[in-house]
């Protein structure tokens, strides 16, 4: 960098003439369609030399205003929207709010559907824990994995189908409980599933752990603080590869996860490679944690027992006028809720997803603000790429996990 | 004046035993705590939480608008102590249509995002913000979406 230079100031460094060695500082643009941002990330980057002086993310290329569309739906149809914020871990979103809602009308969720939930939203974290190492490997530059890792993808989006009928936008978690009673069939595919996964996980370790080129570029690649994690808002997998074991399933255990045993993945060394053993050994405790809840899954009932909130079963509408005038009222007019506020955090597979739910004793919801894991991730990017190379970038980044619709919403 | 429900909450005391004049009101209701904090107190209550309390993370920052009633906003900000297990809600009420408050970046880097996404979207401005532009919108946009008065439909003046 050249005396005069102040880092940040792109449009000088632009302008700045050649020093009598011939070096000058550079302004790279990488993205907004740069295919290892995974959406649309841009980030400003100066240069001197190939040592990154100074970052600049700029988001909100995907910015929808969902929180705003939030406000003019009932509080049952804006579930779908929800999917649609972190279109990698659909179900987690939707437990989220499904979470916060019930936690303001004081809703009692039935053991069978709490297990279910848990089921689920752990089939979300393995979904969406493959998507990320076949991208982040194939960032890297290792091809193969990533079509090991969307073989097993497939067949996790076919068991969502099987259920809900969509492959992403599940939307199968109502308030109350869920939508319907997984088909004939379901168990028996889940089974076949779980039972090779660990297997299958095996195959993938087997392609990088000690693969020498992966470690060569993820090793001692991307460190940061653990005073600056917590100061700059980082959660999740990025938090535990730098040995702090905080996982709102243990601290603050919501549906039902205190019933289950697994463990929460921690690593010591912060760097990429720690991060990437954090999410695998993490698949592994999912893997156990569904298996857990297929083979002790409680019987009852599918959904709460609160008539004025959860639609009726469509033959009791046939032969009952409650049922009927219920379900008529749910539709079109919605439920109101009590007035109050919550704020319901859960461990989504990024960190920590909040939903802070204001309700003004209608039918529509009057704020819904989702604190996103990925925003305050990503919010870091500078303090993780500063000082770096170049070439390092793209591991740093994707090492972190961001997905761009879950930041901008 | 802490109301009389809160006088058993150890944080809520805690708060009213360091600056007794800032807080002006709280409840603690479905398991969370929220206090009122007066607006111009806000950075030193939250200097005293974060490094007496150790409510280490700032976990958000939002904004609700309750207009057309008067003070029209609230900044809202969810704290949370790693150590403690424990979650606080702060709030401040805020009067009139361009409302401004310190920002909280000197004590915890991640308000900057966070406060850019209520200035953006609410258009409540935060003094010594070091960056305060938007960060969700255009940065040529007009209007703040967030707002109640903010159309949802309708084409674009």
């Amino acid at each position: 960098m050249s005396e005069s230079g102040v880092p940040g100031q792109f449009a000088a460094v632009v302008e700045e003439p050649r020093t009598e060695t011939g070096i000058r500082r550079m302004v790279l643009n990488m993205g907004p369609q740069h295919p290892s941002t995974h959406g649309v990330l841009r980030l400003k980057i100066e240069l001197d030399g190939e040592i990154i002086v100074h970052c600049e993310p700029d988001i909100g290329y995907l910015h929808t205003g969902i929180e705003k569309e939030f406000e003019q739906k009932h509080y049952q149809q804006a579930v779908t929207l929800t999917d649609r914020v972190d279109y990698l871990a659909p179900l987690s979103n939707n437990l989220g709010y499904c979470l916060a809602v019930e936690k303001l009308l004081g809703l009692e969720i039935p053991p069978q559907a709490q297990w279910m939930r848990v089921m689920l939203t752990e089939f979300t974290r393995l979904n969406s824990h493959l998507v990320w190492l076949a991208t982040h490997a194939i960032d890297i530059g290792a091809m193969s994995v990533f079509l090991y890792c969307f073989r097993e993808r497939e067949e996790i989006l076919r068991i969502f189908e099987m259920f809900s009928g969509q492959r992403m936008m599940t939307s199968y978690f109502r308030i109350g409980g869920l939508a319907l009673e997984p088909p004939r069939g379901w168990y028996q595919r889940v089974k076949k599933f779980i039972d090779v996964f660990p297997s299958r996980v095996d195959e993938y370790e087997n392609l990088l752990t000690n693969n020498p080129i992966w470690i060569g570029r993820t090793k001692g690649v991307g460190f940061i603080s653990l005073e600056d994690m917590l100061d700059l808002g980082i959660t999740g997998p990025m938090l535990r590869a730098a040995g702090l074991p905080l996982d709102a399933r243990k601290y603050a255990p919501y549906t039902s996860y205190d019933k289950f045993d697994f463990e929460v993945v921690t690593r010591t060394e912060n760097d990429v490679y720690a991060r990437y053993q954090c999410r695998i050994e993490e698949m592994r405790q999912s893997a156990r944690i569904i298996k857990q809840a297929m083979e002790g899954m409680p019987s009852g009932p599918w959904h709460a027992d609160s008539p004025h909130v959860v639609l009726p079963d469509r033959e009791k509408m046939k032969t009952q006028m409650e049922a009927l005038i219920y379900h008529f009222k749910i539709v079109t007019e919605g439920f109101r809720v009590p007035e109050g506020e919550v704020y319901q955090v859960i461990e989504s597979p990024r960190g920590e997803l909040g939903y802070y739910v204001v309700s003004d004793g209608t039918t529509k919801p009057y704020r819904v603000h989702m604190r996103t894991p990925s925003f305050g991730n990503l919010q870091a990017t500078p303090k993780l790429v500063e000082g770096i190379l170049i070439a390092d970038v793209i591991a740093s980044i994707g090492s972190m996990d961001f997905v761009l619709g879950d930041t901008d919403r | 004046m802490l109301p009389d429900s809160l006088r058993e909450n150890a944080a809520a005391l805690a708060v009213e035993g360091f600056d007794s004049a800032a807080v002006t009101g709280g409840k603690f209701d479905r398991g969370e705590l929220t206090l009122e904090i007066a607006p111009e107190r806000i950075v030193a209550v939250c200097e005293f939480l974060k490094y007496e309390q150790k409510f280490i993370r700032l976990s958000s920052v939002t904004a609700v608008d309750r207009y057309p009633a008067e003070p029209r906003f609230e900044a809202v900000y969810h704290l949370h102590s790693v150590e403690r297990n424990q979650r606080l809600r702060v709030k401040c009420r805020l009067q009139g249509q361009d409302p401004e408050i310190d920002s909280l970046t000197a004590v915890w880097r991640s308000a900057n995002w966070y406060e850019r996404e209520v200035f953006d979207l609410f258009g409540i401005r935060f003094r010594n913000h070091p960056n305060l532009k938007r960060i969700m919108m255009p940065e040529d946009w007009e209007g703040y979406p967030l707002r109640k008065d903010y159309p949802v439909t309708g084409p674009r003046v």
